[in-house]
């Protein structure tokens, strides 16, 4: 049977980069279980798991540790090796600055809990019962979303198309490439269970078209599957090809609608890595407990890949990869253009973490001062969501939320494609950011002025209903009160009468 | 001639039609801009008769300590006046704050619940009283009818701020 | 080890305003060797002096309003208006024309708006047009054609010295715009307006030169990707068309499509005025309905105006309308319905 593939058009939007990516070595190398492990039990949603262990307990690997979610946004965690819990406390956290996080000694011996046994033959299994399975697991979207899987394969809604995105966003990021070319199979194999568990038609496995590796990997892979359900895209190798939005509007032409999800036109996005793991657990058992990494940046002496266990320090990672170079600057969560900074070494790798970008001092060299916007309209030929940044610009430098609202500044997906182009070095970007967040504080603002307005009127009006009765009531007690005084007055009569009668 | 005067008159239509004038009065475009704490530290029983006051002239736009000088802008380009800044007799602009009150101290005389504009605070006679936080404006208008003084403002918690951004965000 | 903790991005483009001014600038020499060799070096002596009279005044402008002003009088930009002033007016004018030009461009059209970035018309443009309403004797003394004078006899000219009417009409003579204006006011037909091989043809021969010198630079500056195709593609277009619809209505009082899209400013006009990025549309469909209206406008002007060229005003015309361009072209947004 001829594989299924797609080509799809290189959009009008986006860059491409022309710097090289730096050569990652293969196979993945994997890094062995020692020393600490810092485990963060902050969720999706920003609220902390409860840890089932206290101080002093002994896990293995795989154990949970903590009890599974209720809600929507949590995800199950477990221990990446044996060891003991050394302690329970504040860490930073990439990406969500201090949180509660367990420590675990590593014993060296990373014996594997038994407490989860495998799914033998998941395709016959129940959607329902793969998805409880899923969700013990404690996997999550490992494109750094981190978003439930069990969650977002249960969308309750008719999905035809699963799209495994393979497309890494951002340049220099390539630990999905380096997955691919290792595991093609297991990823393809979670591709259909994914498709058995949503009952879709179709999948898509999208690829860059310039990882010619990866694409024969898939090929070879695909053939070997003969599932007439799968289909292979080459996407044109533009920033931010890889972003769900920009990625289904690329392979079916259609567009997510303003606040909607990929299931409102049909499709799920799922990562690579997200189905790589679903196929790791339903046939060895084995939960969520590491994921491929990409080390890179020129701040670092070797790019590299490396499968690290969950919770491994970034600075071991860097060791690992040949140590920071001298001129090292900055480290970065994720990739050049959309990245977080990480002020500190010694926090932990987390499932959101697919890239440490390790900047050195010349190519993060402060930008040269802004100039004034010439209007080139270069940032809104790159836009790929059809903003106008340099009007963008204009309304935040005069504070008009109403035209920033207007000109749709909720839609900017930070990409930073418009800061890459500017000739004027205008922090585009970061000024948006800053837009928004002040924006939300006004919706904040407006919010609880409106409750505040509503809740006066409504007490305005009862103070006028309560004023209203007691007038009433008053009313009818002034008629039972001249009652009384006629009667008081009969008495005094009466009672005056008795004395007059009384002396004579 | 007729021609011109039909395809004028289609096009002016046309326009009408697209942009239609905002249908809500003066005094409830300047209400939405207010701050709705109803503080009354304008002078006026409330944000929605100030605004009256405003639209009638009696009341200048530099009344509001609540809503600040950014408020004073906003107004006076909703109104096309010239900008100004808050006027200071008025009050001093202070960041959210809501109200908490002791209720060890509480007597639960239910005085507050009394003076409070939004009815934030809850509770009954010779029981503690306690304000519901996402419902207090921070108006001060409880706290000095307390004969105990066990109300004080407290700005609200990073956290708080964060979840309501959040919120906010959804919204 | 202390990390930085800049917000992403990261990575800058190479791009940067300086380089764009100076692709622009360098996109401008062929047009300028071109009229030197056909129109005489005066027209070199007089880019210099634009040069130096706009760079100076933009460092005066920018000191004045305490902005930095070496780096930014650098920037290109005012060697572009300067280049582009003393492409526009003739090669004789003389230096107080070209300074007063150069003024008007400089602080009045470009810092009294506020400067690179701000000013809401072509600050070139707005110079040339205020010295062709002011001194339009001054603003008619291009050389003859075959008659280009020499270095001496432009410096005469440009100090203001040779302005007698005698040694004028010797050595000057209008452009193949303004003689077919006149000669068609004349009742003459295009026909025999094109007779004469060393008047109005051989001027037109050498303003085709001129415009494909332009139409070179300017499509360097599209392969550079400097300037986008929209505005020149919609501006020519609109003027061919234009002109092959009158000259196809009636060819004894029209010119041909070639004539008018190869002679006056047309082609600098539509690669490196209408293309200043500041005073033009920024959205795909407002440029193409601001390259279309320059067109337009042009064509009009050239039609039925005073004057035989009517590049400036259309330009300058066009710059009013921009921030409606861009408030109503923007480009629907991801994600939000059609219409």
């Amino acid at each position: 049977m001829p594989l299924s593939e797609l080509n799809p058009p290189t959009p009008k939007w986006g860059i491409r980069f022309d710097r090289p990516n730096l050569k990652t070595g293969l196979p993945l190398q994997p890094l062995m279980p020692a020393g600490q492990y810092i485990v963060p039990l902050v969720q999706k949603d920003g609220s902390a798991a409860e840890p089932l262990l206290a101080p002093g307990a002994t896990v293995l690997k795989g154990q949970p540790l903590v009890a599974l979610p209720t809600g929507d946004q949590g995800a199950a965690i477990h221990a990446p090796t044996s060891g003991r819990v050394s302690a329970i406390e504040q860490h930073s956290v990439p990406g969500s600055g201090m949180q509660r996080c367990i420590f675990i000694e590593a014993d060296g011996a990373d014996q594997a809990w038994s407490g989860i046994t495998p799914v033998r033959n998941p395709l016959d299994d129940s959607p329902a019962s793969l998805l409880d399975a899923i969700a013990a697991a404690g996997i999550v979207g490992l494109g750094g979303a981190m978003f439930p899987t069990a969650t977002k394969l249960d969308p309750g809604s008719r999905i035809h198309t699963l799209v495994l995105n393979g497309v890494e966003c951002e340049p220099r990021i390539n630990c999905d490439d380096g997955l691919i070319r290792d595991r093609a199979g297991e990823i393809l194999a979670g591709g259909q269970i994914m498709l058995h568990i949503l009952g879709a038609e179709r999948c898509i496995v999208a690829v860059k078209a310039d990882t010619e590796v990866a694409i024969e990997c898939l090929r070879a892979a695909l053939a070997e599957l003969n599932d007439a359900r799968f289909t292979l895209a080459l996407v044109p190798p533009v920033y931010p090809a890889g972003g769900e939005r920009q990625l289904l509007q690329i392979l079916t032409g259609q567009e997510i609608p303003a606040g909607g999800l990929p299931r409102d036109i049909g499709c799920i996005c799922q990562n690579v890595a997200t189905a790589s793991a679903v196929q790791r657990f339903m046939h060895t058992g084995e939960p969520l407990t590491s994921r491929i990494v990409t080390i890179t940046g020129s701040g670092v002496a070797n790019a590299i890949n490396v499968e690290a266990r969950l919770g491994t320090p970034i600075r071991q990672l860097i060791e690992f990869a040949g140590g920071y170079t001298t001129d090292a600057v900055q480290l970065i969560m994720g990739g050049p253009m959309m990245g977080l900074p990480i002020a500190d070494d010694s926090a932990p790798l987390t499932k959101a973490t697919n890239c440490i970008y390790v900047h050195a001092q010349q190519e993060s060299a402060p930008p040269s001062a802004e100039l004034a916007c010439i209007r080139c309209g270069d940032c809104a030929t790159v836009c790929p969501v059809a903003l106008a940044p340099q009007l963008l610009l204009n309304a935040q430098r005069g504070d008009d939320f109403e035209a920033l609202q207007d000109l749709g500044l909720a839609d900017c997906i930070e990409c930073g494609c418009c800061d890459y182009v500017c000739p004027s070095n205008i922090e585009l970007t970061s000024r948006f950011r800053r837009a928004k967040h002040a924006e939300r504080e006004i919706e904040f603002e407006r919010l609880r002025a409106a409750t505040a307005e509503e809740r006066f009127v409504a007490r305005t009006k009862r103070l006028e209903r309560e004023a209203d009765e007691r007038r009433a009531q008053s009313e009818a007690t002034d008629a039972a009160g001249n009652q009384a005084e006629a009667l008081q007055r009969l008495l005094e009569r009466i009672a005056k009468n008795d004395d007059r009668q009384k002396r004579e | 001639m007729v021609g011109m005067v039909a395809a004028i008159g289609f096009v002016l239509l046309q326009t009408a039609r697209r942009w239609p004038e905002n249908p809500t009065t003066p005094a409830e475009r300047i209400n939405a801009l207010l701050p709705q704490t109803q503080c009354g530290q304008c002078g006026y029983p409330g944000c929605r008769p100030y605004a009256q006051a405003i639209v009638e002239g009696t009341a200048d736009i530099d009344q509001c300590a609540p809503g600040g000088d950014a408020l004073v802008v906003a107004l006076s380009r909703l109104l096309g006046r010239s900008p100004a800044k808050l006027d200071r007799n008025y009050g001093h602009p202070q960041p959210l704050a809501v109200a908490r009150i002791d209720e060890a101290a509480c007597i639960g005389c239910a005085l507050c619940i009394a003076a409070c504009p939004t009815d934030a605070i809850l509770g009954a006679s010779r029981f503690t009283h306690t304000v519901i936080r996402s419902e207090c404006t921070g108006c001060e208008l409880c706290v000095a009818p307390c004969p105990v003084d066990c109300i004080v403002l407290e700005p609200l918690s990073d956290a708080e701020v964060n979840a309501n951004l959040q919120a906010a965000a959804c919204h | 080890m202390m990390f930085l903790s800049r917000d992403a991005p990261y990575w800058r483009g190479a791009d940067s305003v300086s380089k764009m001014m100076m692709s622009v600038n360098l996109a401008l020499l062929p047009v300028m060797l071109v009229s030197a060799w056909i129109l005489g070096l005066g027209i070199i002596v007089n880019a210099v002096l634009a040069c130096l009279f706009c760079v100076a005044l933009e460092a005066l402008a920018l000191r004045l309003r305490g902005r930095p002003a070496l780096a930014s009088a650098l920037d290109g930009s005012a060697l572009i208006t300067g280049l582009l002033i003393a492409l526009a007016v003739p090669p004789l004018t003389p230096w107080w024309v070209t300074a007063v030009a150069c003024l008007f461009a400089i602080v009045f059209a470009k810092h009294l708006y506020g400067g690179l970035g701000y000013n809401v018309f072509n600050p070139a443009m707005v110079g040339y047009v205020v010295v062709l309403v002011s001194f339009p004797q001054h603003i008619a003394l291009w050389p003859a054609p075959n008659s280009a004078p020499g270095l001496v006899e432009a410096l005469q000219f440009i100090g203001g010295g040779a302005f007698d009417s005698a040694t004028v009409d010797a050595i000057t003579a209008a452009t193949p715009l303004d003689s077919i204006k006149i000669q068609l006011g004349q009742m003459r037909t295009m026909r025999e307006i094109f007779a004469d091989p060393t008047g109005t043809q051989l001027a037109y021969r050498d303003w085709t030169w001129i415009n494909a010198a332009a139409l070179a630079g300017g499509l360097w500056l599209l392969r550079k990707k400097v300037i986008r195709w929209h505005i020149p593609a919609a501006m020519l277009t609109t003027m061919g068309l234009l002109y092959m619809i009158s000259y196809a209505a009636d060819s004894a009082v029209h010119m041909a499509p070639t004539v008018g899209l190869f002679s006056g400013g047309t082609m600098l006009g539509a690669f490196f005025v209408a293309t200043d990025p500041v005073s033009a549309a920024t959205t795909e469909r407002g440029r193409l309905l601001y390259g279309a209206g320059i067109g337009m406008l042009c064509f009009v002007i050239r039609k039925w105006g005073a004057y035989p060229d009517g590049l400036a005003f259309a330009v300058l015309l066009m710059n009013m309308a921009v921030p409606l361009l861009d408030r109503y072209t923007q480009p629907r947004i991801y994600g939000h319905g059609r219409g």
